[in-house]
């Protein structure tokens, strides 16, 4: 097993995978579940002023591939709607009985600085290893002026991450609403308000399906939806790309990042810790399969580092940053070309029609006779877009080959049509 | 999935109960979960091998592709658009050797797509609804079509015709509609009375009328058809059953395996039909399969399968011949029969063991013989000529032109009395479809109307 303890923030995790603010991590008989199934931390689900929230009935909408597998979730639920010193008596019990795992405790409330500096000192006095500012809920809160009505402003998130920065002596996240034109932005904002770490993404504004004979967005509660949050596979991309952009940016370097965003298997962690992540946050992958997940997280994680060599997570942190790059310094004159193992190929005619269609023209089918038919690539025509090879069911079937034109690297900017 | 049928044991016979289990659906219908879950398997090939390796080129890929996006009724209607009898092709076809065994699938060694249970999937479930015919009339074109035999290919004739807009006529010698759908397949593949159901469906189009009783030969005349109607439409099939030309083919026992699997097709109560302890089916088809496991299923204690030929020539699929064996069908190959052996009924039979040599068959001159209260023969059946007088015919199948016309002017022929390829179900719902369009060119060509 290689080493995948690390440190977030400056505080010590057995290993990188914790469990978001969400349901799950909604009360200590689920929390102790999840760190007798192995999970490093918790971030508590969000905590606000008493009296506590009201939930509705019908709470989740999904989205789901025709495969019948969940591509995505939507949310509609609030934060804990249990009180305020229930959660926190809980808090302090778990931290006794678990000593060597994280809980974060995550909080908001209106704009008033008395509201988020007296309920950061309660969740803080609890024993939390931290504390996350929850400016990023898309739904319900926001239209009582909490959450991504916070988060969107980005004066607001530097003053509510000041305010908790004065009264607590512990670590500070503030979670991001990916809502938003550019991350970057309530990224800094975060960091001139003196947040050790940002958490995102938290979750993206969604309606996932409209139920077309109730002619209502679902999930429907009485014959009504609303819009909510929606997180699971369907979101890592865009979380990905925020990460990604916070990561290499100059002006906020050392801001650290606790990524979230439909982490659910040891691959998707893999990229967010090559994108520079600290740490990682998981929840729709376990409210689909439960906590046992974890073990193949962990043991992927190990796996693909010991295949690697790498000892620890800090070896491979951050070592896809430096690809990551502004499209202008892409090389125009790289050139790949698709190729089709004919031995593996079953014929399918996938690329031909993808090609024909949508692209290039490039994939010439063949009569091989007896039925039988196959399908080459025309070099002349093929711009090695990739649509083939996704599009192929075969694993490994078409190979995208660079191939070498004699021409030096060029980018947009130096390119002549540009000068 | 083949359920596990009951077979009689200790020497007691089968009971009602358990011989009505026997003849319930082979497979069992895909429910919505493994519906999808075989529709998955689909890759939605771009032009697909399979739509070719169809007769009536259904868009098996589309099909799918409809059951996937829950489109359960547009899939059926595009099944049934190719092939009016999807229902009856979804149980019955040997997709091992059509559609199935083109699935790309199998390229890469993983079992092909479920076309055949994902097609039943899809037409039962437009069935079951009680909603309006699929498919609407063109505009009356006040033509009338004379149909001989009700069976897969005058059905689809019928059927597409009517779609055309023509009136037909069809004229059925037996007292049912569906040919062998009704009468010959066997009845594990045709469950719960489908053919007359499928017929009904089918039906329903409007301007299709049946006459039952009407022989070609007695009751009606091709002659007195082509004077009463525009056009007329023959697919009656192959009427005769080959015999075996053997001493003693005579005695009580000999029957022919068309015969057996009719009166078993029509049987209300299964249990009262009589079956041999040592039943022997001649033949190497699937006809002769279908014999040999109805018979185990009623309760014969040894059935077994001759056939005077190996395995490898069997005209019978590999399918078919494992779940003849899965039956516990003994199956005896190499051997010719020889004589029909019994006094007064027939007690055993003989056979020539047979050897091949330099590609000819030749008697081994060595002879066996097996203990046999019945013997079923399916070795084949032929085109009854007699009533086709005036019609060129021949090695026993009516002569059509790429039009499905025949030697007489405004006379069509399909089905298995054409020879337009397998004896399928299939074929003759394509031959029928097809027919149908030429018919409808000959007669907006020949414009002016009887007089």
């Amino acid at each position: 097993m290689s080493d995948l303890s690390c440190t977030i923030a400056g505080i010590k995790s057995i290993n990188p995978f914790w469990l978001a603010s969400a349901p799950p991590t909604d009360k200590q008989y689920n929390v102790e579940r999840a760190f007798e199934a192995g999970w490093a931390g918790v971030v508590w689900k969000t905590l606000g002023e008493n009296p506590p929230v009201v939930n509705v009935s019908s709470r989740y909408g999904v989205h789901k591939d025709r495969n019948q597998s969940v591509m995505g979730i939507n949310n509609i639920e609030l934060i804990s709607d249990r009180s305020l010193e229930v959660n926190l008596r809980e808090i302090e019990d778990v931290r006794r009985k678990w000593p060597d795992r994280v809980i974060i405790g995550s909080m908001m409330a209106p704009i008033d600085e008395q509201a988020w500096k007296e309920l950061a000192i309660k969740i803080a006095n609890s024993g939390v290893h931290g504390i996350e500012l929850n400016l990023g809920c898309p739904h319900g809160m926001c239209e009582r002026g909490m959450g991504s009505a916070i988060g969107q402003v980005p004066e607001l998130v530097e003053q509510t991450t000041r305010w908790v920065r004065e009264v607590v002596d512990i670590p500070v996240f503030t979670k991001l609403t990916p809502n938003i034109t550019n991350i970057l932005v309530p990224a800094e904002a975060a960091m001139k308000g003196g947040a050790h770490a940002v958490s995102l993404i938290n979750t993206v504004n969604s309606i996932v399906s409209v139920d077309l004979d109730a002619m209502a967005p679902t999930p429907i509660v009485d014959n009504k939806g609303t819009h909510g949050g929606y997180c699971g596979a369907a979101v890592k991309p865009i979380a990905l790309n925020m990460v990604a952009e916070i990561a290499r940016a100059e002006d906020i370097q050392g801001m650290e990042i606790s990524a979230i965003g439909g982490i659910e298997t040891w691959r998707d962690a893999a990229e967010f810790i090559a994108l520079g992540a600290s740490g990682l946050q998981v929840c729709t992958a376990a409210m689909l399969y439960g906590f046992r997940i974890i073990d193949d997280m962990t043991a992927g994680l190990s796996q693909f580092m010991k295949e690697k060599g790498y000892r620890t997570l800090d070896d491979f942190r951050g070592k896809a940053i430096a690809n990551t790059v502004d499209w202008n310094q892409l090389n125009m004159n790289f050139d790949t070309k698709a190729f089709i193992d004919k031995d593996s190929c079953i014929e399918c005619g996938r690329c031909h029609i993808a090609c024909e269609d949508t692209a290039h023209q490039a994939i010439v089918i063949g009569d091989k006779g007896d039925g039988r038919r196959d399908f080459t690539v025309d070099n002349d025509e093929c711009v090695g877009c990739n649509l083939c090879a996704l599009v192929c069911p075969v694993p490994e079937c078409i190979e995208m080959r660079p191939v070498d034109n004699g021409l030096p690297p060029l980018t947009w900017p130096e390119h002549p049509a540009n000068i | 999935m083949v359920e596990k049928p009951a077979y009689p044991a200790n020497g007691c016979t089968l009971s009602a109960a358990q011989i009505e289990t026997n003849f319930s659906d082979l497979h069992k219908p895909l429910s919505a979960t493994q519906a999808i879950s075989a529709a998955d398997s689909c890759i939605y090939c771009y032009d697909a091998p399979c739509i070719n390796a169809c007769p009536t080129s259904i868009d098996i890929p589309t099909f799918i592709h409809q059951i996937k996006t829950a489109n359960i009724t547009g899939s059926a209607e595009t099944i049934l658009a190719a092939n009016i009898m999807g229902g009856t092709c979804a149980r019955a076809c040997p997709t091992e050797v059509l559609c199935e065994q083109a699935c790309v699938r199998n390229h890469t060694g993983e079992e092909p797509v479920q076309i055949g249970a994902l097609q039943r999937y899809a037409v039962d479930h437009l069935m079951a609804k009680d909603a309006p015919h699929p498919f609407s009339r063109a505009k009356d074109s006040g033509k009338h079509i004379a149909i001989i035999g009700a069976g897969p290919a005058g059905l689809s004739c019928a059927h597409r015709a009517a779609m055309l807009g023509h009136d037909v006529t069809i004229f059925e010698a037996k007292a049912k509609p569906g040919g062998l759908n009704e009468y010959g397949l066997a009845a594990y593949k045709m469950a719960d009375n489908y053919a007359q159901r499928e017929v009904e469906f089918l039906l329903d189009i409007g301007g299709i009328t049946l006459e039952y009783g009407q022989a070609l030969g007695q009751q009606v005349s091709l002659k007195d058809l082509q004077t009463r109607f525009d056009a007329v439409f023959i697919g009656v099939g192959l009427g005769d059953a080959n015999t075996l030309n053997l001493p003693g083919n005579t005695l009580p026992g000999v029957e022919n395996a068309i015969t057996f699997i009719e009166n078993l097709r029509q049987s209300e109560d299964k249990s009262e039909l009589s079956i041999g302890s040592n039943v022997v089916v001649i033949g190497g088809g699937n006809t002769a399969i279908d014999a040999a496991i109805q018979a185990k299923r009623l309760g014969a204690k040894h059935v077994t399968l001759a056939y005077r030929r190996g395995e490898a020539q069997m005209s019978a699929t590999d399918w078919e011949v494992d779940l003849a064996r899965s039956n516990g069908v003994n199956i005896e190959l190499w051997a010719s029969p020889a004589a029909l052996n019994g006094s007064a009924a027939l007690e055993s039979i003989s056979f020539d063991s047979m050897i091949i040599e330099g590609g000819a068959y030749k008697k081994k001159g060595e002879i066996f013989t097996l203990p046999a209260d019945q013997v079923l023969v399916a070795i084949g059946q032929t085109l009854s000529t007699s009533e086709l007088q005036g019609l060129n015919i021949e090695k026993g199948k009516v002569v059509v032109n790429s039009r499905a016309e025949t030697s007489l002017k405004g006379v069509f022929a399909g089905g298995d009395c054409i020879a337009s390829g397998e004896d399928l179900t299939v074929q003759a719902v394509e031959d029928g479809k097809q027919a149908a369009h030429a018919i409808d060119q000959y007669l907006s060509a020949n414009s002016e109307t009887r007089a």
